[in-house]
């Protein structure tokens, strides 16, 4: 591009790069154009539920309609009116935070196996790794059913605990991918160095290794978070009479969803969305 | 002094499998396992009334399942077939877009590409219930405004649950395009147009032959989880277009055919892991892993 800058006006020189003309109609206009309108396909049904988490009711059901009413911020002042719904939704939160942190040490403990160690000292890593693919691209009802197999077949009574078993399990390969992919450009050096100046494996670890794969480490446990606060299907399996958020809602479906689910949904996805912003934010801060 | 030295050098060699180990343990047991005792079952011969399961080796499960529900299988396969396919059409120019033309925002628009997981699958599929309902605010405002005739419908169709499938599964198509298109090196697209490649030729000789694995990726990542879906059928579908997933997931906990649904389970299994075998034995070059 310099060389046509620098170019003395008059003298036509051929350019270093030939672009064809006409294509700054497509990167200038076509392309953005066209990604914004996907953005806005992608962005529109939560604009839908936001905007539809003030809709007012017409008959004596507190039933969203899927006409429009009228707007009434009714919804957000009763908020936990809806017993069952709440419930659903704190078991859902105590889910998700225990099941994140089981998977987030279990999984950057593997991590750590994958990123450090190769077949000689390490037998069956890529045993290990075909493990973790398999259970990410398997088909989640495959998984879902197979577990409650398994329950059925140990006669385990399914409830909290199996809905953990269950979540932890198919976190962990998520959060092992995101936090290998973090810290394959570890410096190992830094370690070296503070063994050299006399810290013990732990002191190292502690001060050393987990401040650099923090980040990494934040990255899995958001992803774990996420995949468990919205997990359906393999906790539709295996829940038993513990009854997630996700199979509240998708049982509410049948006789007409009360708006409070409108609600817990707006709120989920503005803080699922500040907390993305923050991981990028921290992210960028610490390359 | 030589016994802690033995200690700290055994530790060292064991390091990387007392790493691996409670997640190894975890996922064998959590997931391998099931995976063994969802095929024993599906060999089974078990009783609907007890619940009881006995070994018999009965390999007629499957092709009986099959013939049974073979029509909820090609639907699945047409609607996440479709879901796909538009999902792919989609989402190529964003993908290209993002990748090329994305410059510092990049990190915006992947985290726009994301923007529906931030809401519960299960709402998002209510939601487009809501937009595609005859007496919504949207077909019925048009409705109302004579733009489309009172006889239309959306929901209960094919073309609702392909719609709901394609918007649920579209990041899952856009983020592994996006990683393949990222990966070109632009020096060959610069090369070409020395070359005097025109535009279409770079992008049809150049930039998609490049794409394909990334393509594929994009395929199996979208089809698989789409061809086992259930809840985008249910909610925005009708009763005569069933998928494989909800048969399944009747015959587990509301019929306790546990053989059955576990011999269908399986062969939902076998053709995900089918699509990834030949994945890796046709582009084996870089592995899907790469993508996620």
């Amino acid at each position: 591009m310099s060389a046509v800058v620098t170019t003395p006006a008059g003298r036509t020189a051929a350019p270093a790069r030939r672009r064809p003309p006409g294509g700054r109609r497509w990167t200038r206009f076509i392309l953005p154009s066209y990604s914004w309108l996907i953005i806005a396909y992608l962005v529109f049904p939560i604009a839908v539920m936001i905007l539809y988490s003030f809709n007012k009711v017409a008959t004596g059901l507190q039933q969203v309609s899927f006409a429009w009413n009228g707007f009434t911020p009714q919804w957000y002042q009763q908020w936990k009116d809806i017993p069952g719904l709440t419930s659903a939704f704190w078991l859902s939160i105590r889910l998700a935070i225990v099941s994140t942190m089981l998977a987030t040490i279990l999984g950057t403990l593997l991590a750590l196996a994958l990123v450090r160690y190769r077949p000689p000292r390490f037998r069956g890593k890529s045993l290990v790794e075909q493990v973790l693919f398999l259970n990410i691209a398997a088909p989640e009802i495959v998984l879902g059913a197979s577990l409650l197999g398994l329950f059925i077949y140990f006669n385990v009574a399914r409830g909290f605990l199996t809905l953990l078993l269950a979540h932890v399990a198919f976190s962990i390969a998520y959060v092992a991918i995101t936090v290998r992919a973090r810290l394959s450009g570890f410096d190992r050096s830094l370690e070296e160095a503070a063994a050299d100046l006399g810290a013990n494996t732990w002191v190292t670890f502690r001060k050393i290794t987990l401040p650099i794969i923090m980040p990494g480490i934040l990255a899995g446990a958001l992803m774990a978070f996420a995949l468990s606060i919205d997990d359906f299907v393999t906790s539709n399996f295996v829940n038993g009479s513990a009854v997630p958020f996700p199979v509240w809602v998708y049982s509410a479906t049948r006789i007409g969803i009360p708006p409070q689910v409108f609600v817990f949904g707006s709120a989920i996805f503005a803080v699922g969305i500040l907390c993305a912003i923050a991981s990028i934010v921290v992210g960028r801060k610490q390359p | 002094m030589t016994e802690v030295r033995r200690r700290a050098r055994l530790g060292k060699v064991l390091a990387p499998y007392l790493l691996s180990l409670p997640a190894g343990l975890w996922l064998v047991v959590l997931f391998l396992v099931p995976l063994f005792v969802m095929l024993s079952l599906s060999l089974d011969t078990c009783n609907p009334a007890t619940g009881g399961c006995a070994v018999s080796w009965n390999w007629a499960e499957f092709p009986q399942q099959i013939s049974l529900y073979h029509s909820q299988f090609i639907t699945s396969f047409y609607f996440a077939g479709a879901a796909t396919l538009i999902d792919l059409l989609v989402s190529f120019p964003i993908a290209y877009w993002i990748a090329f033309y994305g410059g510092a925002k990049k990190n915006f628009f992947l985290l726009m590409l994301l923007v529906p997981f931030f809401v519960s699958f299960v709402i998002r599929t209510v939601v487009w219930e809501f937009i595609l309902s005859d007496q919504g605010f949207f077909l019925g405002s048009l409705k109302h405004a004579h733009l489309l005739p009172q006889s239309f419908h959306a929901l209960a169709t094919g073309y609702a649950v392909v719609a709901g499938l394609a918007y649920n599964y579209l990041p899952f198509t856009a983020l592994p395009l996006y990683v393949a298109i990222e990966r070109i090196d632009k020096r060959v697209l610069d090369a070409a147009y020395d070359l005097y490649a025109t535009r279409r030729d770079a992008f049809l000789r150049v930039i998609l032959p490049l794409t394909v694995p990334g393509l594929f990726a994009a395929f199996l990542l979208t089809f698989i989880p789409a061809l086992g879906d259930y809840i985008n059928q249910q909610i925005l579908g009708g009763t005569n277009d069933t998928m494989i997933g909800t048969v399944i997931q009747n015959s587990f906990l509301t019929s306790g055919d546990y053989a059955g649904a576990s011999a269908l389970s399986a062969t939902l299994l076998a053709i995900a892991l089918l699509g990834i075998f030949a994945y890796a034995r046709l582009l084996g070059s870089r592995t899907i892993e790469e993508y996620l």
